[in-house]
Formats: structure tokens, sequence, C-alpha cells
């Protein structure tokens, strides 16, 4: 990891090694109490039945992979992934193309756009906004006698308020909406930088060659641009795994209309809420699976680098 | 720029696709503002006008909004926004402290765990808070920390991703020298660190306060299930209540100006900062 050479190093640690512990016993010890123990009773809870039932407490009782069967053969974990799958992609398609888009665009030395700083920050801004506010919005402008049914009405397309949040489409869609809205800026920015960190002979040699932008496109840029759109893809699923702020204030928690936009957390948050705990676990336990197999890839991904540690220096921060 | 191009047809085809650009630009920056348009536009409109229909110019009641939401007793507007200020900041301090902090643990140093300790950090970095939450639920309440600031503001200290942040900012500006060279001035590596070190990464913290201070500022999930008295509330935990509260029987213009609390401070800030900000996105995730 380090720059120095190896005689050097090994000189210099002998007396300074232990100021390392020092500087990154903060950490381990936070993080151990706060999130690697807590995972490990997160596991340890879901083998056991425990729940409230009104003011009684039930368990807990050790039963094995009880909770597991329970939350797969009711059909509520098939139904919430399923959910949380269909509203991902609906926002996600979207952003990727948009934000692919917008990267090329941006990054064009043939266009040349003007006023980029300022598009920039209009489509970023979502991004930082507080999702249970922006959702409240939503709620509001979307409501049976909202300012969007009014406008609509005034404007003579529409007869009747349109009911959107009793559909499941249109609540799917609106939630889409707000994730693609808060996202795809985000998304803009690091493929502009992926893009940006191209080889800039590369273009030439093939405009030189007397590639069409099109085929600039496909076959200069994507290619290259490939790890870092695998990185956004894999963080974004990991992200989509995590929904829960827009739909939960969307539907005030119940994933209306008949739980057709109940996401995984969701659930997990109506357990935690219940203390349903060996039902919670259960459920905690599969999503830490799904983002641990996702998080793989990234790791991989960053690792690279620090494992061919020659190439490092030239990949430095630019700020 | 090819001779092609250069043709008066080029030129024009050049300028047609601009134009197209453009239009699709503008439309989707319309698409962003529009629903923060109707947020001020109906915040400062009176319960009754916004009722009656939509317009798209503002009314007067805006001071009168804000006066109604502030003085309502319901809704513990001004202490949230003080709590969640508190939380908020000191949650920006300790990340961005500690994760610096570890970051120059782990690049200026030589141990034995050095390897382990960065490719568990790298491994964990991904995962969610929520995955840990029903643990950290029970473990907080058996340490009497339920309905308290501390389980909130405590935990940040481990921040992987900001602690990645850090490392490669420090790979590239803050060479193994500048510390020998402060060792031999006598300086202890602690006050190296706080004296040297710090100053150096000023960008790196500044930007990573502001991203730490944003999403603590945002979060709810964990606030929501850890908070239970109405005067230790947040702000994301009051827009919650009041989506579930009977919505219908709301003064709609203290309604829309709630929201405006909860998400235009935030906007102010990041317009004077949006330069800043967007260059520090992309720092910190996977280079080509």
């Amino acid at each position: 990891m380090g720059q120095l050479t190896a005689a050097k190093q090994k000189r210099k640690s002998v007396s300074y090694s232990k100021w390392g512990y020092f500087f990154i016993a903060p950490f381990f010890i936070i993080y151990s109490v706060f999130q690697f123990i807590p995972l490990i009773s997160t596991f340890y809870n879901s083998f056991f039945e425990n729940y409230r039932n009104g003011l009684m407490q039930v368990g807990p009782k050790f039963v094995g992979f009880q909770n597991y069967i329970a939350i797969f053969s009711n059909s509520d974990i098939p139904t919430y992934t399923m959910n949380t799958v269909i509203i991902w992609v609906m926002g996600f398609i979207p952003q990727i193309l948009v934000a692919l888009l917008l990267a090329v665009w941006f990054t064009s030395f043939r266009l040349k756009l003007k006023g980029q700083m300022f598009f920039k920050t209009v489509i970023y801004m979502p991004n930082l906004i507080m999702a249970s506010a922006f959702s409240m919005l939503f709620f509001t402008l979307f409501s049976d006698a909202g300012p969007v049914n009014i406008i609509l009405t005034q404007m003579g397309l529409i007869d009747s308020p349109i009911r959107f949040l009793t559909m499941t489409w249109t609540t799917r869609s609106l939630i889409a909406v707000m994730n693609f809205l808060m996202w795809f800026g985000n998304t803009t920015i690091l493929l502009m930088a992926g893009i940006m960190g191209i080889d800039p002979n590369l273009f030439e040699a093939a405009q030189i060659d007397g590639a069409k932008p099109m085929q600039m496109f496909l076959k200069v840029t994507l290619p290259l641009l490939l790890p870092i759109l695998v990185y956004v893809v894999i963080t974004a699923m990991i992200g989509g795994v995590q929904m829960f702020d827009v739909p939960q204030i969307l539907t005030n928690g119940n994933g209306n209309p008949n739980r057709t936009s109940m996401t995984l957390i969701m659930y997990l948050n109506k357990h935690l809420a219940s203390k349903n705990y060996g039902m919670a676990g259960a459920v905690s336990v599969l999503v830490f699976f799904v983002t641990a197999v996702l998080s793989i890839v990234v790791y991989e991904m960053l690792m690279r680098r620090y494992r061919g540690e020659k190439k490092s220096k030239k990949m430095g921060v630019r700020l | 720029m090819t001779k092609k191009e250069d043709t008066l047809g080029g030129k024009a085809l050049l300028s047609l696709n601009k134009i197209i650009c453009y239009i699709f630009l503008v439309l989707l920056s319309v698409l962003c503002l529009f629903s923060f348009y109707i947020l001020l536009i109906n915040a400062s409109r009176a319960h009754a006008d916004i009722i009656k229909g939509f317009s798209f110019l503002p009314g007067k009641a805006f001071l009168t909004n804000m006066k109604g939401l502030l003085s309502d007793d319901n809704i513990p507007m001004v202490r949230a926004l003080g709590n969640s200020l508190f939380i908020s900041s000191l949650t920006a301090l300790f990340t961005t402290y500690f994760s610096a902090m570890t970051a120059f643990g782990l690049h200026i140093y030589n141990f034995k765990l050095k390897k382990f300790a960065f490719s568990f950090i790298m491994l964990v970095m991904m995962v969610p808070t929520q995955v840990s939450a029903l643990g950290f639920l029970q473990l907080i309440s058996r340490m009497d920390m339920m309905d308290s600031f501390t389980p909130l503001i405590l935990p940040s200290i481990a921040a992987p991703v900001v602690f990645f942040f850090m490392f490669q900012y420090m790979e590239s500006v803050l060479p193994h020298e500048i510390v020998e060279a402060a060792r031999v001035d006598g300086s202890n590596e602690f006050n190296t660190f706080n004296m040297i070190v710090l100053p150096m990464i000023k960008p790196a913290l500044a930007v990573q306060a502001i991203f730490s201070f944003v999403s603590s500022w945002n979060n709810y999930f964990i606030p929501n299930l850890v908070i239970n008295s109405k005067n230790k509330k947040t702000i994301p935990i009051i827009i919650a209540q009041l989506r579930s509260a009977d919505y219908m029987k709301f003064d709609l213009g203290k309604v829309y100006m709630m929201i405006c609390v909860a998400i235009i401070p935030l906007l102010i800030v990041y317009l004077f900062l949006s330069k800043f900000i967007i260059r520090g996105v992309t720092l910190g995730s996977v280079k080509g």
C-alpha cells in the first residue's frame, strides 16, 4: 500500500508502528460495538421466535429456520422483493440512459455546450433533498385535490381527478420518478468523470479514421467506460435494495394499493417497529446476503488498484 | 474538427444538434425544478386559495404560514430544526475527523494488521446499516440509550465510505516525508496529525463534512426507530408524522411551509457551494 521503498519502510516501522493502531482504534472500536456485534446478534435473533402480541411477549424461543420458512411460505418476501425490483428497474433504466446521454453531451468537444455548470447544479440538486420531504411533497402534489390534478383539470385535459395513489402503476411510477430525479444527476457526474478520464488521443485517432459520433460512442467511449458503468449499476442496485424513505412516506408505510409498492426495507421496518424481532432478523439476514453478493463486486473493483501497486500513483485524486 | 464538418451543411447539422441538446436539457431542468416551484408558490398562499385552484404566481401569505407553523404547539418545528442541526453538525464533525484519523493511520504506518484492517473496511463499505438495525436497537436499549441522541451521533465515527475518500486523498497529497520531517522537528505523532496533516487535507474535510451533514440531516430510518419523545424528534420524523396524520384536516399553507422548511435551507446552502459539492461527487468513487 505504501509508496516508500521496502527497506526504508522497515526501518521506520520499527519505532512507529504502534501509532498505526492508535489512529485506527476509534474506528474499529465504534464499528465493532455499533455495527459488527449488532450484525451478529441480528443473525442470532433470526433463529428465535420472538414477538409481541398486544402486551404479551412471546419467546424468545429457539425455532431454527422457522422464521425463514415463514417469510417465504406466506409469499410476503417474494412479493416485496418483486415490488422492490420492479420499482427499481422503472427508475434505473431512464436514469442510466439519460445520464449516459448527458455525460456524452457535456464532455463532447464538438458540441461545446454552454451553461454546463447551471445544468449540472440543477440536475444534481434533487440528490440532496430530504427524501422524506420530497416524498411528502409528491404526495401533496399528486393527491386527489392537489395541484397536479387542479392544473390538469384547469387545462381541460381531465374531467375528474386522477387518483394516483389508489392505482398500482401510478403509485409505482411516482416512486420511480422520484428515484430517477434524485439519482440521474449524480450518475451523470460520475459518468462524466469516467469519460474525461479516457485518453483524449483515442478520440482523436478515431476521428482521424473518420468515425461518426455514434461509432465513436459505441466503439471507444462505451468499452472504456465499462468499469465505471458496472460500478454505477452495482452501487445503484445496493441502493435499490435499501429503498425505503420514498415509498414509506408516499404510501404511509402501507405499500398501498394492496401492498404492491411495499419494499423489503419497509417490511423490515414494520417488524422492527412492532418488535417482531424473529421475523425482522430473518428479513435482515436475507437483505444482508443480497447486498453482500453485490458488495463483493464493488470490493473487487476498488481493490484492483491496491493489488497492482505500481499503477496506483497515476490514478490520483483531483480536487 | 475534421474538414468535412467545416462545410456549410456540417455546420448547420451541428447547430441543429446543439438546439436539440439545449431543448432536452431545459426540459430536464424544468422537470427537476417544477415540484420545488409549486412548493414555494403554495407555501406563500393561504389555505383557502390553495383549495380554490392553482396559480403560477406567489400569494401573500408566506409570513402568515410561517408564523402559523412556528406557533403551532402540535408541531415542534423549531425544536426539530434545532435537534436536526445539532445531530447533523456533530455527525459531520465526528465522521470527518475520525475518518481522517483512520485514513492517516493506514496511509502512514506499517503494522502487522494493516492489510487486514484495510481489506476489512473495504469489505464492509457497502453493507447497509439497515441489516444490523435489529441488533443495534436491542443493543442501545440494553445500554439505556433509547430515545437519546447518542446512538444517532456516536456510530458516525466509523464511516467506511468517508474513510476511503480520505485515504485516496491522502495518497495524492500527503507524502510520507512530511510526517518524517515533523518527527525530526520533535513533533509527537498525534500533534503531527492535528497540526500539520488536517490543514493539508482541508478541501477533503470540507467536502465530506458537507456530505455527511446532508445525509444525517435527511436520515429517517434509524432516528425514527430510536426517538420517541416529542421534543427529541428530528425533521424527517416530523414530516413522516404529517403524512400519517389526517392530512385533509390540516391547513395546507402550513403543510407546504413545513416541507419548505425541511428542504429550502439546505437548497440555499447548496446553491452557494454547488461548484464545490459537484466536484466532490466524483472523488472517492472508482476510477477507470
